[in-house]
């Protein structure tokens, strides 16, 4: 019973990665416009790779909860500008900015909300059937 | 003793089939946004029936107690999506959630028959 994964920690750790993909999307659109003078030294998006977790005992139980497995960062190319006056730009006049699509971007915030508030209704749900549960018999 | 279990059983049978079904279902919308999750569920009128109709264990020793159906006996069976997304995600949350309130429903329900069932018994013990 100990180590039992129960419906609360299943909620509760796909809240924490949504989270995480929450940051991810911030910390994006707060990037959108640092521009650089190098494309070395660009911002690159970033964004979580979700995993399912308890994969192994899901075959028999079907319960599972999902876990950030890594970042990873986009090799999308910088887009190029020609702004020479732009104190940032190179000897050639260009200056790079990462290759964010905000409206993309957004859309995965909505997402990430959406999930967010489903796992909310599940544990609320859970809570509230468990605690009816508890006065069985009152 | 026999027979209060038998007055509970199919109660008792029901709601740890639904729990279980509460934390699959939970589970599928945890993972709603996973690559290659594929959602899960189990059919709970067949699982009930072989549930009610397991057969009972001989008892052997003064100690032992009688078990009930189990609910880890439930098959889990794979969705098949409405429309499947190119990630290999068959988590559609719009099913997931429909089946989940139900699902919290019938908990509910069951609940209440237990609830019924106890008063029931217990106006019955006080002559009421």
């Amino acid at each position: 019973m100990a180590n039992k994964l129960t419906i609360f920690d299943v909620a509760g750790r796909s809240m924490a990665a949504q989270q995480v993909r929450l940051n991810t999307v911030a910390s994006n659109l707060a990037n959108a416009a640092s521009v650089s003078g190098s494309p070395d030294t660009v911002y690159r998006p970033i964004k979580p790779v979700f995993e399912t977790q308890y994969h192994d005992v899901m075959e028999k139980t079907g319960i599972a909860t999902v876990d950030v497995a890594s970042i990873s960062q986009s090799d999308a190319p910088p887009e190029k500008r020609y702004q020479p006056n732009h104190p940032l730009a190179d000897k050639d006049g260009y200056i790079f900015a990462p290759p964010i699509d905000q409206n993309a971007e957004m859309v995965d915030m909505l997402e990430t909300s959406r999930q967010y508030q489903n796992n909310i209704e599940v544990l609320s749900t859970a809570k509230t059937l468990l605690l009816k549960t508890l006065n069985v018999g009152k | 003793m026999k027979s209060l279990d038998a007055l509970f059983k199919a109660d008792a049978t029901a709601l740890s089939l639904r729990q279980k079904r509460l934390e699959i279902l939970g589970s599928n919308i945890a993972n709603a946004a996973t690559p290659h999750f594929k959602a899960r569920d189990i059919d709970f009128e067949s699982a009930y029936k072989s549930a009610m109709n397991s057969g009972e264990l001989t008892k052997t020793a003064s100690a032992h107690i009688d078990v009930g159906g189990t609910a880890d006996s439930a098959e889990v069976r794979y969705r098949v999506p409405l429309s499947p997304s190119l990630d290999g995600n068959t988590v559609e949350l719009h099913v997931e959630q429909v089946q989940f309130a139900e699902n919290a429903t019938h908990y509910e329900a069951t609940l209440s028959f237990l609830n019924g069932r106890i008063n029931t018994m217990r106006k019955a013990l006080k002559g009421e």
